[in-house]
């Protein structure tokens, strides 16, 4: 069921595609929006002119291949670890929630938390900056006093997706929590 | 309720038998360890189970029957079937595989012979029940043996570390380790597919080395406890000797060396994964520190690098000098043009010029014997590069001995008008410290005493300047010899506590140190129940750092920059080596 016309909290648009793998088993993938050439080309440029204009005062030619080496590492470091290509959120009924989040250079960052430590699936609301967003969050349970919430995860950081997105990802979570 | 079957993947492909494993208590979850192939006798079955349980601590049963079709034995379902009167069970799990296809099915039976399907076929559909769900995940079982969940575990009793069913998992896989022991080709009455090691790597030097290592450790103990007799020996417990040796890096790098020999070449054996971890990072950084240092002693003994290094030593301290004498001249005329006290100033430029020329001479009564010096001293590296680090720190707190005396004079000079000053001021407006509150407390001096203390005040206030320049300037002298010190402390306790055998297991066996599990969704075919494939998530390389650090001093807080920047202002002493008196205090 993707669905392109939905879009994260800025009017991007993002992709959201369910995949039911049996009763017991859903998984949820949010993609953000891809890399663009545009704001590439845009701050390789600046750096770049910025460079030449150095270069013009300073008449070093080291001053260009560090703006170059700059450029390339930066890209590097931005695409390995900040730019987030898609989300997951794989829900297993009765063994638990996998988040997964895969960067732009291929990187996955997974984490796994049991059902035995998952109190709850939420729709949380927060002050963000000057307005007011909504997020899924995973309540997590306190060893010591199982009736206390010890933290609080937010899911989908990345790519924030909208109310309605939101709530049809909580439904199929609390449709399979329901089950176990 | 779902039931979890935890499946090693090596048996996916197994002939059809018994499911040997157990069931975990309370999570409705089974861990299937092995298969037991068909030509069986049930009650060798059940004597071999007995035996391997009075081995480990785990609870292995006959779970269930698994059945892979094969050409000529058609009738072996139904005898799989009819196992299940044989050996005793609360659930009896029947798996089986069809031919062209990658899932397998799963059946469960219940003890009074009620017929659950998890799956529904034609004309059976009658008995489906919708309560009982299957998930099957496949495991791979030498991982998972193998592997450390973290944080680690150890000390916490057993009751609590059940309730998580993937800890549960991975202790009895890990638990289970005497099943695995039998190989394929063994003749026995008993046949088993598991995990099977093919082979250890150069697993007779590992064995000799073992051995060997036995009394190469009773002897290093004994080397130690006569170490650490002539350590405590009274001539040096007297207090200046103390005192200088707790300050010289050299002697705490060699207590830090001891102890981490001491725990190394004990002949106990680590039980505990943490005690094994840190045994081995101790001996792998140990060993790394000798190959440096003796790389270091090659490079230096060669073409005569210490006789080079030698003769340019006498020059720079003299050049130093020279610069240190000008800086004075400068400062004892009108340093940036400001105005200072011209009397105070005189004598405060002819008490340090005398110090530089008393320190010149030294080192020139010290030149002959530098390079002598210098070759013994470089030896000290054979018994690490940490040792030649320290021995260098030390060198050149001896050598920057001159900058730390004005350095001393100039903060207490400062400290001294900074405690009056601010006494003063309080007594300027009729207040005072009261020792007993620790408080201000308001106080009516007499005239004269208000006469004295405003005049002592003026003077002190005009002097200032004179005294904070010089100050300032042996202040900045001082902070570079103790960032170079600094840093050299920091490659030293780096050296001492970066963990490079947990830093090579994550990077060369990832497995072994795992943060948690994922899972994938393995193949999804109508008529079979869910099939996950459970992967070991290896643990994040800065949480590697944080469980296995050796601690050193450094690990413990030490001054932050605004404590460190108030002592400056108020002219408190600053030493490199303040975080460690902290530590004892």
């Amino acid at each position: 069921m993707a669905d392109d016309s939905l879009t994260d909290i800025y009017g991007n648009r993002i992709g959201v595609a369910c995949r039911c793998h049996s009763d017991l088993c859903r998984e949820v993938t949010v993609s953000g929006p891809k890399l663009s050439l545009r704001s590439v080309l845009v701050y390789t440029c600046g750096v770049w002119l910025l460079a030449y204009a150095a270069f013009c005062c300073t008449e070093n030619t080291a001053v260009l291949s560090c703006a170059i080496i700059l450029t390339l590492v930066g890209l590097m470091v931005y695409i390995h670890f900040f730019k987030v290509d898609h989300e997951s959120l794989l829900i297993i009924g009765s063994l638990g929630v996998q988040l997964s989040s895969s960067y732009a250079s291929g990187r996955e960052c997974t984490s796994f938390i049991e059902m035995s430590k998952i109190k709850d699936v939420v729709i949380n609301e927060a002050v963000y900056m000057h307005r007011v967003i909504y997020y899924l969050c995973i309540l997590i349970k306190d060893p010591a006093d199982p009736h206390a919430v010890s933290s609080v995860l937010p899911l989908f950081q990345s790519s924030k997706p909208r109310l309605k997105c939101l709530i049809e990802v909580y439904k199929t979570c609390q449709e399979i929590l329901a089950q176990s | 309720m779902v039931l979890k079957i935890f499946f090693p993947q090596c048996c996916t492909t197994a002939d059809s038998g018994l499911l040997v494993g157990c069931w975990i208590p309370d999570q409705d979850s089974a861990v299937v360890l092995a298969v037991v192939h068909y030509p069986f006798i049930p009650g060798q079955v059940k004597r071999y189970l007995t035996e391997i349980r009075s081995q480990t601590d785990v609870d292995l049963t006959v779970l269930g029957s698994w059945s892979m079709p094969k050409e000529g034995q058609e009738g072996m379902d139904s005898f799989l079937k009819d196992l299940s009167t044989i050996f005793p069970h609360s659930r009896w799990l029947q798996l089986s595989r069809e031919i062209g296809k990658r899932g397998f099915t799963c059946q469960v039976v219940r003890k009074g012979g009620m017929f659950l399907k998890e799956q529904a076929k034609e004309g059976e559909g009658s008995v489906r029940d919708e309560n009982e769900k299957v998930i099957i995940v496949h495991y791979d079982q030498r991982k998972v043996m193998l592997s450390q969940l973290h944080p680690v575990q150890e000390g916490v009793s057993h009751s609590k570390m059940e309730q998580s069913a993937l800890r549960a998992v991975f202790h009895t896989v890990a638990q289970s380790h005497p099943l695995f022991f039998i190989d394929k080709y063994d003749d026995g009455p008993l046949k088993l597919t598991h995990w099977q090691s093919e082979g250890r790597e150069a697993s007779i030097i590992a064995e000799l080395v073992k051995q060997g290592s036995v009394p190469v450790c009773k002897l290093l103990t004994w080397m130690l406890s006569l170490w650490s007799w002539l350590g405590s020996i009274r001539l040096l417990n007297v207090p200046p000797v103390r005192f200088i040796s707790s300050k010289l890096s050299t002697c705490v790098q060699l207590g830090y060396r001891t102890e981490h020999l001491q725990t190394v070449s004990s002949t106990r054996k680590a039980t505990e994964h943490m005690e094994f971890m840190r045994k081995a990072n101790i001996f792998v950084s140990f060993l790394l520190d000798m190959a440096l240092g003796l790389l270091l002693i090659a490079w230096l003994y060669r073409e005569n690098r210490i006789g080079k290094l030698a003769s340019t030593l006498v020059p720079v301290a003299d050049h130093v000098a020279k610069e240190l004498r000008e800086l004075l001249e400068w400062l004892m005329g009108a340093p940036a043009g400001l105005k200072m006290n011209r009397a105070l100033d005189q004598v405060l430029g002819r008490f340090f010029i005398y110090h530089i020329h008393l320190w010149i001479s030294y080192i020139h009564l010290m030149s002959p014997f530098i390079e002598m010096i210098l070759w013994y001293v470089g030896l000290s590296a054979c018994l690490g590069l940490t040792f030649a680090l320290s021995v260098l720190s030390d060198m050149v707190a001896l050598l920057t001995f001159h900058i730390y005396c004005f350095y001393v004079y100039g903060a207490r000079l400062y400290c001294l008008k900074i405690y009056g000053l601010s006494s003063l001021w309080r007594l300027f407006r009729g207040k005072k410290w009261n020792v007993l509150r620790q408080r201000v407390d308001s106080c009516s001096y007499d005239m004269d005493q208000l006469f004295i203390g405003t005049l002592l005040f003026t003077i002190l206030l005009f002097l200032l300047p004179t005294t904070a320049l010089y100050y300032l300037v042996f202040t900045l002298l001082r902070l570079v010899v103790v960032l170079f010190q600094g840093l050299i402390h920091l490659a030293v306790d780096l050296l001492n506590s970066f963990p490079l055998f947990a830093m090579g297991l994550r990077v060369c066996r990832p497995y072994r140190l795992a943060e948690g599990v994922k899972f994938r969704v393995l193949c999804e075919e109508e008529g079979t129940p869910l099939h996950l494939m459970m992967e070991i998530n290896p643990i994040k390389v800065s949480a590697v750092l944080q469980y296995y650090r050796t601690p050193t001093y450094s690990c413990y807080p030490r001054d932050s920059w605004m404590a460190l920047c108030k002592k400056l202002f108020v002219g408190e002493l600053i030493y490199p080596w303040k975080h460690k008196t902290t530590k004892t205090d």
